[in-house]
């Protein structure tokens, strides 16, 4: 791929803004997953529990995240994916997926790209941080 | 509150039952569609195998949900003694390892093990760390899973 043979650290890989999160997207995101935990799916519990209202699953984020990964590069060129939760996302959030070169490497003959990647919501309060190596 | 929850670190090495999961297509669809994915290369069959897939990938973190198997991935810490729902329980970290891809067809097994836990704040935090080796028909490793949930005692 010669865009990614060209790629240096500074280098930010296309974005994802996504729309206002919906309690719909949370139900989806339970019957597919298998997640039906009640923070985030029942409001009432969601507030007993101390949570302006349901919460967001911490791996439905994650997932968009790694939509930024695989729009970016075929799916067999990634390696690893990892993220740390900052801050519980909540309904009416717009998120935005990021992702920057931190580090170009060759380990065992292969091209190894380092990203950074962040997920903020519209006041850039930061929910995920994260990190995913892929092959170049 | 009597139902703070408790760990020490005599469960570290702690070894879970496998368990076995087969990858479906549908699913896959349907946690893409879920997602919001468009990439043709996760609803399409013909789109994957033109990418050199055997069938349809399945989007980068759906192997966690895999290993549950529409159980709540509470289900592993409560067999350790600590319950979630109390609002003390946090995914503070997750983490993959991609060795091989994993398709629509594969059998999985998940091997899970508690990998580590430590303490944060005088103890205040109690991490807990749950890896999960994924093995295909062959044995071979085809993903490890990291796992990181903080119990917290200050709330």
């Amino acid at each position: 791929m010669s865009a990614a043979a060209a790629l240096r650290v500074g280098d930010a890989i296309p974005g994802l803004k996504l729309p206002a999160l919906t309690a719909g997207d949370l139900a989806r995101y339970a019957e597919t997953s298998g997640d039906r935990a009640a923070v985030h799916l029942d409001e009432a519990y969601a507030r007993d529990m101390g949570f302006p209202g349901v919460i967001a699953h911490g791996l439905l984020v994650m997932a968009y995240l790694g939509r930024t990964l695989t729009d970016w590069q075929p799916l067999s060129r990634l390696r690893s994916f990892s993220c740390r939760f900052q801050a519980v996302t909540l309904m009416g959030e717009r998120l935005e997926c990021r992702g920057v070169v931190v580090a170009v490497r060759a380990l065992a003959q292969e091209r190894l790209v380092d990203l950074e990647l962040e997920v903020v919501n519209q006041d850039a309060e930061l929910k995920i941080t994260g990190k995913a190596t892929l092959q170049l | 509150m009597s139902d703070v929850p408790t760990l020490d670190r005599s469960v570290i090495g702690r070894e879970f039952p496998p368990s076995f999961a087969v990858v479906e297509a549908e699913a896959v669809r349907r946690f893409a569609r879920a997602i919001g994915e468009t990439n043709a290369v996760f609803f399409d069959e013909a789109a994957a195998r033109a990418q050199g897939y055997r069938g349809l990938p399945i989007p980068p973190t759906y192997v966690f949900s895999m290993k549950h198997a529409g159980s709540s991935p509470d289900s592993t810490l409560r067999a350790l003694g600590v319950e979630g729902g109390s609002g003390k329980l946090l995914h503070a970290e997750q983490a993959f390892e991609y060795l091989q891809p994993i398709c629509a067809g594969d059998r999985l097994c998940f091997r899970e093990r508690v990998a580590d836990v430590f303490e944060k704040k005088g103890g205040a935090l109690v991490f807990i760390v749950l890896e999960t080796r994924v093995t295909d028909d062959r044995g071979e490793t085809v993903a490890i899973i990291r796992h990181t949930e903080v119990i917290r005692s200050d709330v």
